[in-house]
């Protein structure tokens, strides 16, 4: 990481009002500029950003890394750091990370190795993580995010390194017992995570908020990662320290590295917090960067401040060495360029060509695009068999998306495949079906093995005969005069209320049909 | 270069052992012999030797990313000392020293 | 009692005896010689016998039998077993059981070998004598009063004690070696990589090979030829096909074989003067086979000794972490929840200094300084480059000749009680074994008589990486013109 004091103060600049520590001290907020005596104040940011590698097993072992399991089943020998188990690398660990890589401009280097980070706690079983410590598996890239300043604009981050490195376990503090005792659940141990190191090139909480958007927009599309903060499945740390000018003289203040932050709004009110925290310190204590290079704070979500994590009686000192039971990673030139040629578009240029290609709302291609390249895929299948872009929009947002989250399921194991969905959609189309029994196909569909034609047949779905229709139709106009007066008298809408008794007596009739039906006979009369 | 009591006492807490007084006393004087023993390698000009990490001059095992069975959590949880029906128990993590630093 | 691991087999095969027949005798053997040797930590008579009969029914039926099918055969107790305790003679692990078999123990079961225990050792095959065991001494079945060597003493002991023909040791630095010709045995350690080391507890992870210990050149083929070969889970596991290793024993003539002697050891002013003239003479005998010899030296070999003993404690220290009574092994009870350093510390650093014995802390102590911030480039990094140097040798040695030939041990067996507590004078046991772990090359100890006191001296052949078919090759023809081997203490 490039040292942060030596980094040029460029970009936004933040002018702080010389303020007692009495005004502010109920709450805490950007101040108002209201500029007295002006010393001109840079934040400087830096993010750490922890992603969960979207594999079927551990980065090391062949366990599940299914989110959710009951505790420690999840577990073998090797993550359990059982005594002469051994690691082996996954395959499409190393095949995602590079392609994360390339995704953010990196440098692949040819070769990289791992590394043991050495510290105890109860999470890690081996006494070491396994990690990258000076040859990770991506260099230098960038990630150029939307300038809010100047619109249509872009501001470019400096991405300095990601690596690989196996997740902890869970701790989870037991206050039930009352014994005081922690619990540990070694499931999540071993998951691969990828560690994307920014430069400290953000200069506000709002670009720390665009480029964390815009990475993980990055990272679900291209199916790296689902980013799921919940899950864990992203983390973030950020590195935030101020520039103040001073007159002539420029300081830094210490490099605060705030942890345990559970959403993009918490990183976004944990660096507005430090920013005027820090300035406040500053102007109590006058320290700075070289009395006091770094120090670790927890973010209290509730409380919406960071607090002082409990020092440490020794400093870190993990240790490094590489590891002697895994060997040297070497990438070939025309690996990476495989790799590369799996990228396709980025979420922007798809984002931007759904609405004209199917004439979908631009909001509707964000939503789909957001979902991930794989829903994207489904989409476009959708809407061409069904050659209805807006109703595949439609059915794949609301339908579809509804039932991947009820059901915990992803889109490649969705079991109304999109052949089937596009069959479906196709028939509504051509009037075979109407939109509410295509429903109970669809959640037949969900349930059932079957094709379109099957789940027809199993629901007793019939296609019914014109001439069906105009005797039912015909019998309900009988019975209704009310209605065919008030369609006679222009309010054609008043047929609406046949179409609810048609479908008790025919529950295959198909509203429009006996829509158009009524109007028909009225009108002929 | 002998190694200071106080030196002694850090090491051991870096490594997690507990020593009596006399095994520091004791400790301290064999730890520097051996690292006095072993300083023999200063002589060497190692300016432009590559460092030899692995034994092998292989690189690259890399295995398929499937599933294998594990354990069941019964098995894992064996040889725990201590232990609920779930998970392993230790002593509260929370407010020591060792606050995690990764 | 038996004369080889062949003939065990050939007496099954002949229905001169049946595998139970043999299990007993040699469960019998082990029980006189425990009481004098402690070469054991574990008898395993039920399995053992169970696992026989599972042989002779299969023989019964016809069907086909492994290649070790009814031999007896002793795993060190640093490999795990899913049926018997791995303890690694320590207090840490006294009772602790592993879900799973290490790799080459599978084999074994696979090979229907019969297991009949896991061996003593120093802990976690940290030592030179097997006096770091924390369930007692192994004695010296030649002199009870003399040390077996070590970390594989129980290994070798109780295959020099008769009772067993094969036995599984591992070698870090000479811990099959140096026993082997302690107890005038064979032992070899194979080229890092071939054997698997899944399942091996581990002790310095880049230096670490499992290995035979048997009454010959012939047994040891016969157990490399079934414990070595690729395995997906040790990602330091070659790829190399495994060569017919009994086979290369057909012919004893070594005409065309150039073998270099190591000059320097030789005249090392520390080797004892019987242990010389028993490798000078050897040196002829292998002449006589028609080797061709040559003097070669290996320039950094001062520096072996001081290298591992930088590089061994430091990996120990981060392999030996995962000991802190959280998931396995030892814990400290009462823990005071008051302390300075917090309850949690207070559990490690109680249950590791109860559980670990004074070797192990002190390698702990030597690796966590090796690799600490301001001393790893020092000690560690150092330690690297020098090894890569001492590696070079080896390559530039072995343009020179086929094979190496040395001492193994600059003594022979020396008295229990005499180096404990002196560490360096124990490190430099492994004065002329400790390059063959560092370069990664096979090595083996072969019997090459006896000195004044009646004790065994070995030899040490090292060959060029996967040689080991040239390795045993060379050890079976001196063992064809020598009877050093075949010699027994009267115990």
């Amino acid at each position: 990481m490039s040292s942060l004091a030596e980094h040029s103060v460029v970009g936004l600049c933040i002018p702080i009002a010389e303020r007692s520590a009495t005004i502010h001290s109920d709450q805490y907020r950007l101040p108002i500029m209201t500029v007295t005596a002006p010393n001109t104040v840079t934040t400087i940011i830096g993010l750490e950003v922890h992603v969960q590698l979207k594999t079927e097993t551990k980065l090391f072992c062949g366990c599940k890394t299914q989110f959710g399991a009951p505790p420690n089943t999840q577990v073998c020998p090797v993550c359990l750091g059982l005594p002469g188990a051994l690691p082996v690398m996954n395959d499409r660990a190393i095949e995602l990370a590079v392609k994360a890589g390339l995704a953010i401009n990196c440098d692949i280097p040819p070769m990289s190795k791992w590394d043991r980070k050495q510290y105890f706690y109860p999470d890690l079983p081996k006494g070491y993580q396994i990690s990258q410590f000076d040859l990770p598996i991506c260099g230098e890239g960038y990630l150029d995010i939307p300038d809010d300043e100047n619109d249509g604009d872009t501001v470019r981050i400096g991405i300095t390194r990601a690596h690989l490195e196996e997740d902890a376990g869970k701790s989870m503090h037991d206050e039930a017992s009352g014994t005081g005792d922690t619990r540990i659940d070694l499931n999540r141990c071993g998951t691969p995570l990828l560690e994307i190191v920014s430069e400290p090139d953000m200069r506000s909480s709002a670009q720390a908020q665009a480029y964390l958007t815009q990475l993980k927009a990055l990272m679900i599309h291209m199916g790296i990662s689902d980013c799921e903060m919940q899950e864990g499945s992203l983390r973030v740390d950020a590195n935030v320290n101020l520039h103040i000018n001073v007159g002539e003289k420029k300081i830094a203040t210490p490099i605060v590295e705030v942890k345990n932050m559970n959403s993009f709004r918490a990183v976004e009110a944990a660096i507005e917090h430090e920013v005027v925290r820090q300035y406040d310190v500053w102007q109590e204590t006058g320290k700075t960067i070289k009395e006091e290079p770094k120090t670790t704070r927890g973010w209290d979500d509730t409380k919406e401040i960071t607090f002082q994590q409990r020092e440490k009686e020794e400093s870190a000192d993990y240790r490094y060495f590489p590891d002697p039971d895994l060997l040297p990673v070497r990438i070939l030139r025309e690996q990476v360029e495989a790799i590369r040629s799996t990228l396709g578009e980025t979420p922007d240029q798809t984002r931007d060509r759904l609405p004209g290609q199917y004439g979908i709302k631009p909001y509707d291609a964000d939503v789909i695009v957001k979902s991930g390249s794989q829903m994207v895929v489904y989409f476009e299948r959708v809407a061409e068999l069904s050659g209805d872009g807006k109703r595949a929009s439609s059915w794949v947002q609301q339908d579809v998306m509804r039932t991947m989250k009820d059901r915990q399921i992803d889109v490649s194991d969705f079991p109304v495949d999109a052949d089937k969905l596009g069959d479906l959609l196709k028939r509504i189309a051509a009037g075979d079906i109407d939109n509410s029994r295509a429903k109970d196909v669809f959640n037949h569909l969900v349930d059932n093995d079957q094709s379109v034609d099957e789940a027809i047949q199993s629901l007793g779905i019939e296609s019914v005969d014109s001439s069906e229709i105009d005797a039912l139709v015909q019998e309900l106009l009988d019975a209704n005069p009310k209605i065919v007066e008030d369609v006679l008298s222009g309010n054609e809408k008043a047929v609406g209320a046949l179409i609810g008794q048609a479908k008790k007596k025919n529950p295959n009739a198909n509203p429009q049909v006996i829509r158009e039906t009524a109007l028909r006979i009225i009108k002929s009369k | 270069m002998a190694l200071s009591e106080l030196e002694v006492r850090k090491l051991a807490l870096l490594a997690r052992l507990e020593l009596s007084d006399d095994e520091v006393r004791k400790l301290g004087p064999q730890i520097d012999s051996i690292l006095g023993f072993v300083n023999q390698l200063s002589e060497l000009d190692t300016e432009d030797v590559q460092p030899m990490t692995t034994a092998l001059d292989v690189d690259n095992r890399w295995r398929a990313d499937v599933v294998t069975a594990g354990l069941s959590n019964d098995q894992a949880l064996h040889n725990a000392p201590s232990r609920d029906d779930e998970c392993f128990r230790v002593p509260a993590v929370l407010g020591t020293a060792a606050a995690k630093n990764a | 009692m038996f004369d080889s691991a062949s003939e065990i087999l050939s007496l099954q095969s002949s229905g001169e005896a049946t595998a139970v027949e043999i299990a007993e005798k040699t469960l019998a053997a082990i029980e006189v010689s425990q009481g004098k040797h402690n070469s054991f930590t574990h008898v395993a008579r039920e399995s053992a016998l169970a696992a026989a009969a599972a042989v002779d029914a299969k023989r019964g039926s016809g069907e086909k039998l492994g290649p070790l099918a009814g031999v007896p055969v002793a795993v060190k107790d640093v490999l795990c077993t899913r049926d018997m305790p791995t303890t690694c003679s320590s207090n840490m692990l006294r009772n602790f059981e592993p879900p799973y078999d290490a790799t080459v123990v599978q084999k074994l079961r696979d090979a229907d070998a019969v297991i009949v225990g896991k061996t003593n050792m120093d802990e976690f095959a940290m030592g030179a004598s097997t006096e770091t065991s924390a369930f007692g001494v192994t004695r010296n079945p030649w002199d009870t009063d003399r040390t077996p060597g070590g970390s594989s003493g129980g290994a070798a002991a109780c295959v020099a004690a008769g009772s067993v023909p094969l036995s599984l040791g591992t070698d870090t630095g000479g811990s099959i070696r140096q026993p082997a010709a302690f107890c005038g045995v064979t032992g070899l350690k194979p080229t890092y990589g071939r054997v698997s080391r899944f399942g091996l507890v581990a002790f310095a992870s880049s230096l670490d090979q499992i290995g035979p210990i048997a009454w010959s050149a012939a047994d040891c083929a016969l157990m490399l030829e079934t414990i070595a070969g690729f395995e997906p889970r040790d990602s330091t596991s070659l790829e190399t096909p495994v060569a017919s290793y009994t086979e290369a024993l057909a012919s004893t003539d070594l005409r065309g074989l150039k073998i270099g002697v190591l000059r320097n050891s030789i005249d090392t002013d520390g080797l004892d003067d019987s242990i010389r003239a028993a490798v000078n003479a050897s040196t002829d005998a292998f002449k006589e086979l028609g080797a061709e010899i040559v003097e070669v030296d290996l320039p950094h070999s001062n520096y072996w000794v001081p290298t591992y003993y930088v590089i061994a404690p430091s990996e120990a220290s981060s392999n030996l972490s995962r000991y802190d009574g959280a998931h396995y092994g030892h814990r400290a009870s009462d823990i005071d929840r008051n302390t300075k350093d917090g309850p949690l510390v207070e559990m490690y650093c109680r249950s590791r200094s109860e559980g670990f014995g004074a070797e192990v802390k002190r390698r702990i102590m030597v690796g966590t300084y090796a690799l600490s911030e301001g001393y790893a480039d020092e000690y560690y990094n150092k330690a690297l480059k020098v090894r890569r140097l001492i590696k070079g040798d080896y390559d530039a040695a072995f343009t020179q000749c086929d094979l190496l030939l040395g001492p193994v041990t600059p003594t022979s067996a020396f008295k229990l009680g005499d180096k404990i507590d002196d560490p360096i004078q124990m490190y430099l046991c492994d004065l002329f074994t400790v390059g063959a772990n560092l370069a990664g090359v096979p090595a083996i100890s072969v019997p090459a008589g006896f000195d004044a006191g009646g004790l065994p001296i070995g030899l040490q052949l090292q060959a060029p990486v996967l040689q080991e078919s040239r390795l045993l090759f060379a050890a079976n023809a001196f063992q064809s013109i020598t009877d050093h081997h075949k010699h027994r203490p009267s115990c």
